[in-house]
């Protein structure tokens, strides 16, 4: 019999099949796992919808489940419940360690220009924040680029969304 | 088949097309973009666009019984419901920067409107768009700021004339009114005046519809019902 912690544990190994430091549950994306039975439904929500990470997601967490025993339905949540505040403190501190800027927190409103060109986004690599938005988009959906001044290294900065 | 309102159905694809052939659109830059960033923003942009017509799409199918993919490449293209503005192929930098802004400032009233929805999935699905195409107007801006200052203003002005009434005819009532007014705040020195014709207007379909479409579904009418 699997129990709703099993999975949690195991969702926990799966890596975001983008930034695989990290996990889907350090990402946040797993919004609820509910057993009944051999019946595990887990509901998840894709960081930006044009995500081409979502299937593989998908059938990670199908496998993660199968590995336990348990009959999964994975389903999809596409509504605002995930942020990147969602993101876990040790999910943070993974992004860092891989040179990726964590996202700057998301306040009541939406981000602004003026906000993205001052300097209160921090270099991964060496903490200066004397830093200027090189693009908005970035090689995925969910990342910008920016250029670290003091250290002369440019760096990928997680979208606040 | 549902006891809803055929018309909120009719919104949601309507907003479906716009952004699978804008998306279609955007995507044409990809490689051949004036600088790298650009081409690097407008593929991003072109991928987040078609996530949300697909998004739009699955709940357009759950609603009538339907396929997404059904919707998205299985109809002629006279059944689709997009507005002349995102089928226009615009080959110089202006006019896809002109288009570019007016298409995400008329589709943020339209997004405000379908967010505030009594259909909660609805609702739900137009917050989590409104998040990403807040990037999409930032990009927008800030390549608005950049040409309306000097003397490529008049060539931005040129591209944004040629293509404002198309712009009109993507909304219509009090949500064209709104978007009339934010234009003008904006870009106080364009004039944000006159009514589109028929030929702007969504429910018409310019001759540039046609061959994007036999492009976007040939590979998908070469091999019918394959699974990708």
């Amino acid at each position: 019999m699997v129990t709703a912690e099993q999975v949690w544990a195991a969702l926990a190994e799966v890596p975001d099949p983008e930034i695989p430091v990290i996990s889907l549950v350090d990402l946040g994306v797993v919004r609820d796992v509910a057993v009944d039975g051999d019946r595990v439904t887990i509901e998840f929500t894709p960081t930006f919808l044009g995500c081409p990470a979502l299937d593989a997601m998908r059938v990670r967490m199908d496998e993660a489940v199968r590995s336990l025993g348990g009959d999964p339905d994975v389903r999809v949540v596409l509504d605002d419940s995930w942020s990147t505040d969602r993101i876990t403190p040790a999910g943070r501190a993974k992004l860092r360690e891989a040179g990726f800027a964590p996202p700057a927190p998301r306040e009541a409103g939406e981000p602004t220009l003026v906000q993205l060109q001052t300097g209160a986004f921090r270099c991964p690599y060496c903490g200066s924040s004397d830093t200027h938005l090189e693009n908005l988009f970035g090689p995925t959906p969910c990342r910008s680029i920016r250029y670290c001044d003091a250290c002369k290294q440019p760096f990928e900065q997680f979208k606040t969304i | 088949m549902s006891a809803r309102a055929p018309s909120r159905t009719d919104a949601l694809l309507a907003a479906a097309d716009d952004e699978l052939i804008l998306g279609w659109r955007d995507s044409e830059w990809t490689g051949i973009a004036p600088s790298l960033e650009e081409d690097v923003a407008f593929s991003s942009i072109a991928q987040n666009e078609i996530g949300h017509a697909r998004a739009l799409y699955e709940l357009a199918a759950r609603e009538t019984g339907g396929d997404a993919d059904a919707l998205a490449f299985d109809r002629r293209p006279a059944d689709y419901c997009c507005c002349p503005l995102v089928e226009l192929r615009r080959l110089d930098w202006a006019d896809t920067i002109a288009r570019h802004w007016l298409y995400e400032t008329a589709d943020a009233v339209r997004i405000e409107a379908l967010a505030a929805s009594d259909w909660p999935e609805l609702a739900g699905l137009a917050r989590k768009i409104q998040r990403e195409e807040a990037y999409h107007r930032l990009h927008a801006d800030m390549w608005v700021d950049r040409l309306a200052g000097g003397e490529e203003r008049a060539r931005l002005g040129g591209a944004l004339e040629s293509t404002w009434l198309y712009a009109l005819g993507v909304l219509d009532g009090q949500l064209r009114e709104r978007f009339r007014e934010r234009v003008a705040a904006r870009l106080p020195w364009f004039e944000a005046a006159g009514e589109p014709g028929v030929e702007h207007t969504r429910g018409t379909h310019t001759a540039e519809l046609e061959p994007l479409w036999d492009e976007m579904t040939m590979v998908r009418r070469s091999v019918p019902g394959a699974q990708w």
